[in-house]
């Protein structure tokens, strides 16, 4: 196999290690200090900069702080609020539609292209799929600048494409489009990587079980859907619960074109947005707390409530 | 018949790019067109990028020869040379400040993952199912949910506006975890550790010596990946940084486009560097992926496959 150690390294459906090694368990259990040890400097981290900022979110979240009244407790006040909210629910319900409409679009346009590159080898190919994964090594900040040139009604390409035919090219960021407009913005940025992570996927499967099909008669069109498809199943599981918390977080590309967007994008575009507004504008630091701690407890239900329901045995967080 | 089948299956699994057996014509183009139209939708932009850095002001807002060509006078060199030079320099510095925070953040985060994915692959310790559960939890909390209150936390210590506050943050990286106790499961042999052990070396020198070795590969595509999240980073700089001198690139042409959008008129220079500052803010992660293809490529399925 092309790509070396990695893959063989994991196409054992072996779980040893993370099941502790059986038999030696005295003298492991005597070096529960030592494996401590090695975990202690990301424990620390882990401790300082989730632990810590999560509970500190959620305590800043029980005050709130009036011009009149001071720093006051206010209970569950600012998530009442948040909820009652309608430019945080307009975040949440445009994050929400967003995720609907995207990831699926972005899954199968990467499945795609993982198939055919699985099944073809040549050297055209093998461009392809560096030219498909070249985004993910270009910033957010920038792919999102470029396709706001790209969009520019003054000297994007597209209204020089309409101006051929006299005619007035939309704008890709005004309240009309701006829902595709994004949309093919994270699509160029993502659907490589994700692609990237089936196809390796694809290139760990043992391929006597292809010749086996092929024996039985299977078509391409079958042993692509049949076999190989339900074979990269946990990784199609793994970049759905990517793609799912990314969207709900959604911050930079709106972020960057919205002084582009001539208004279409606005402070509360999406709660990460609402959150940064209210915290740096506003200096509201109490409700983008609550902003804050209500997105990451709503994204980790959402994941965990999906992870649920397609979990099988020996994927991802089962 | 069937041996040329599995012939054909062979051969079209890398060994040789000719098949056997002869598709019907259109059944080999399809696929070809299929990727050629997606070659061009992905570098539609990049190409926009570089054609539009040779232009000057003039040639970008009003060029003749459209968005996606050339124009007559090529001005790349006068470009660049505005770009290292606008405001004394300060694009350079973001260039560098970009490259040390993602070094030094990826660096960092990588080393604790390696370490931590050793412990918990390697170690039968207390509690190892609760806190690798909490751990793979963590992965589902969106990182930037935490970066106002890491802010707040941060200015309370005087941290903020720090090359710390860009920093320590991004040394956290769960998934990172996730996949170096996958792959040390796997990788690394407990006879292997055994023997070093019975040989008398003691737990940091088997780590060093026996264990380290063998995980280079997932070493350095967590190390990719680190590093790419650390010099994308926009939330985290954004949130923290005030200082000019401090931005990473990211933050820093997010500057450029809020002054040039905010002055409509003579905000049209400051449109051109922003555009030659994104086509060199690509090129060294570009160039990073490109050599070093075999590794990622084969890393990345790590945490897909289990």
């Amino acid at each position: 196999m092309s790509h070396g150690s990695a893959l063989s390294a994991t196409s054992q459906p072996s779980r040893t290690g993370s099941q502790g090694p059986a038999g030696r368990g005295g003298s492991l259990r005597r070096r529960s200090a030592t494996g401590w040890l090695f975990i202690a400097p990301f424990a620390v981290v882990y401790l300082l900069f989730l632990v810590a900022p999560l509970a500190y979110a959620f305590y800043l979240s029980l005050f709130s702080k009036g011009l009149a009244t001071g720093t006051i407790f206010a209970g569950l006040g600012n998530y009442a609020t948040a909820f009652t909210d309608p430019a945080f629910l307009s975040g949440v319900w445009f994050v929400l539609k967003f995720a609907v409409v995207l990831i699926p679009v972005q899954m199968a346009i990467s499945l795609a292209v993982a198939l055919v590159l699985d099944a073809i080898t040549t050297r055209f190919a093998r461009f392809a799929r560096l030219m498909v994964f070249l985004p993910y090594a270009i910033p957010a900040v920038i792919g999102a600048l470029m396709w706001g040139f790209l969009y520019s009604p003054t000297f994007g390409p597209l209204q020089q494409l309409f101006n051929v035919f006299g005619g007035q090219a939309p704008f890709l960021l005004g309240p009309s489009h701006v829902f595709g407009g994004l949309m093919n913005v994270v699509i160029w940025q993502w659907a490589g990587y994700y692609m990237i992570i089936i196809y390796a996927a694809l290139q760990g499967i043992d391929t006597s079980i292809y010749e086996a099909a092929r024996i039985d008669g299977a078509s391409s069109w079958q042993l692509a859907f049949r076999i190989k498809v339900p074979l990269v199943s946990s990784a199609l599981v793994l970049i759905l619960v990517f793609a799912l918390i990314g969207t709900l977080q959604f911050f930079t590309e709106p972020q960057i074109l919205r002084l582009v967007s001539n208004g279409t994008i606005t402070p509360e575009f999406t709660p990460n947005i609402y959150a940064y507004t209210q915290a740096f504008s506003y200096a509201n630091f109490n409700y983008a707390s609550a902003i804050s701690f209500a997105l990451g407890i709503v994204v980790f239900i959402a994941v965990y409530v999906f992870l649920f329901f397609t979990r099988k045995r020996g994927s991802f967080l089962s | 018949m069937t041996t040329a089948r599995i012939d054909a299956t062979h051969r079209a699994r890398g060994r040789s790019p000719q098949r056997r057996v002869p598709l019907r014509p259109a059944r080999r183009i399809i696929p070809y067109l299929f990727l050629g139209t997606l070659v061009v939708y992905f570098l539609t932009p990049i190409w926009w990028l570089f054609v539009a850095s040779t232009k000057n002001v003039t040639g970008l807002f009003d060029g003749s020869a459209g968005a996606l060509w050339f124009d007559k006078t090529f001005a790349l060199g006068a470009n660049l040379s505005e770009l290292f030079t606008y405001d004394g320099g300060i694009y350079l510095r973001w260039l560098g400040n970009s490259l040390f925070y993602a070094l030094v953040g990826g660096l960092g985060a990588t080393v604790l993952a390696v370490l931590a994915g050793y412990g918990f692959a390697k170690y039968r310790i207390w509690g190892r199912n609760f806190f690798f559960a909490l751990l793979l939890g963590s992965v589902m909390v969106p990182l930037t949910a935490l970066v106002i209150p890491t802010f707040v936390l941060l200015s309370g210590l005087k941290l903020t506006d720090t090359i710390w506050a860009v920093i320590l943050p991004s040394l956290l990286n769960p998934f990172g975890v996730y996949l170096m106790q996958v792959y040390t499961a796997d990788a690394v042999p407990d006879e292997l550790l055994d023997a070093a052990r019975v040989d008398g070396a003691g737990e940091f020198r088997t780590f060093f010596r026996v264990a380290l070795p063998q995980l280079r590969p997932a070493f350095i595509t967590v190390m990719l990946l680190s590093v790419v999240a650390s010099w994308n980073n926009y939330f985290l700089p954004l949130a923290m940084l005030s200082n000019t001198n401090l931005f990473p690139i990211t933050v820093g042409l997010g500057l450029w486009q809020g002054q040039a959008s905010a002055n409509n008129s003579g905000g049209h220079s400051l449109w051109g560097l922003i555009i030659v500052g994104s086509l060199v803010s690509v090129i060294p992660l570009v160039i990073a992926f490109l050599s070093m293809q075999r590794y990622w490529r084969g890393g990345l399925a790590v945490g897909a496959l289990k």
